[in-house]
């Protein structure tokens, strides 16, 4: 007797009613994991910025590793805030299409942060 | 608002303030701020690509008292995020769930963030003092 009132193919596929099964909660927990190191050495670099000039400040952003470092920590911060805003608005826009507004702005805003960050870090390090 | 009014349980009206709460509200609070926070993110690296004058003005805002005090409220949401977000992988660990232990590590995370605050800005202060 499934006392669940499944189908075990439903059981095995483990998608739930949302069809998206656990995806977001390991997202979330693995870019959660990336952000400690990467907020770490994100407070390390802002605090070397902040005693330098423009120039210098340009050139140690686009040094290869501290470029990468840096598309990686935008990528994941922008990847955990939409996932976290998510949750956010999922608990308390009860109305459906306020609801579905605020989760695509917010999807929509988080990519175009993204795609302006990766574009002005890749400018910065592939030369003037 | 919910669109037909629904019956609903008691909530932070009716609780007595506890950390065990306060943790968690503020671990949304401070995410929801930190999201706000990628704007200045986003505007600083358009500016240091775009040249020295756009970035001159981003560094005059955040050496102004406004830009300074959104700075040190950004400072305090990632390190209280940071902390209370390593409370949480570790939960999910499956550890810190006995009452004591989770009313002691949301105090570590409360008083760990701010000393973390007040090291980086004593960092700001000694660079701008030796400078």
């Amino acid at each position: 007797m499934n006392a669940r009132l499944r189908s075990p193919l439903k059981n095995a596929l483990g998608l739930g009613s949302a069809r998206a099964g656990s995806h977001h909660f390991v997202v979330q927990r693995l870019t959660a994991a990336a952000l400690v190191l990467l907020g770490l050495w994100f407070v390390w670099i802002v605090l070397e910025l902040l005693h330098l000039d423009y120039a210098g400040a340009h050139a140690l952003v686009a040094q290869p590793c501290n470029a990468v470092l840096l598309l990686a920590f935008v990528t994941a911060v922008f990847w955990h805030a939409q996932l976290g805003l998510q949750v956010v608005i999922e608990d308390y826009v009860h109305t459906r299409g306020s609801q579905l507004l605020l989760q695509v702005a917010v999807k929509f805003l988080c990519f175009i942060g993204a795609a302006a960050s990766v574009l002005a870090i890749l400018k910065i390090a592939l030369g003037r | 608002m919910p669109a037909n009014a629904r019956p609903l349980s008691p909530h932070l009206s009716i609780y007595r303030w506890q950390i065990q709460m306060v943790t968690s509200i503020l671990h949304r609070a401070t995410g929801i701020a930190l999201a706000a926070g990628t704007i200045l993110l986003v505007v600083a690296l358009l500016a240091l690509a775009s040249g020295p004058d756009a970035y001159g003005k981003v560094a005059a805002f955040c050496g102004s008292w406004l830009g300074m005090l959104l700075l040190v409220g950004w400072t305090w949401s990632l390190a209280y995020h940071l902390l209370n977000g390593i409370r949480h992988l570790w939960q999910d660990l499956g550890y810190g769930y006995l009452p004591a232990q989770f009313v002691r590590n949301g105090w570590i995370v409360s008083i760990g963030s701010l000393i973390l605050t007040a090291l980086v800005w004593a960092c700001v202060f000694a660079q701008r003092g030796g400078a």
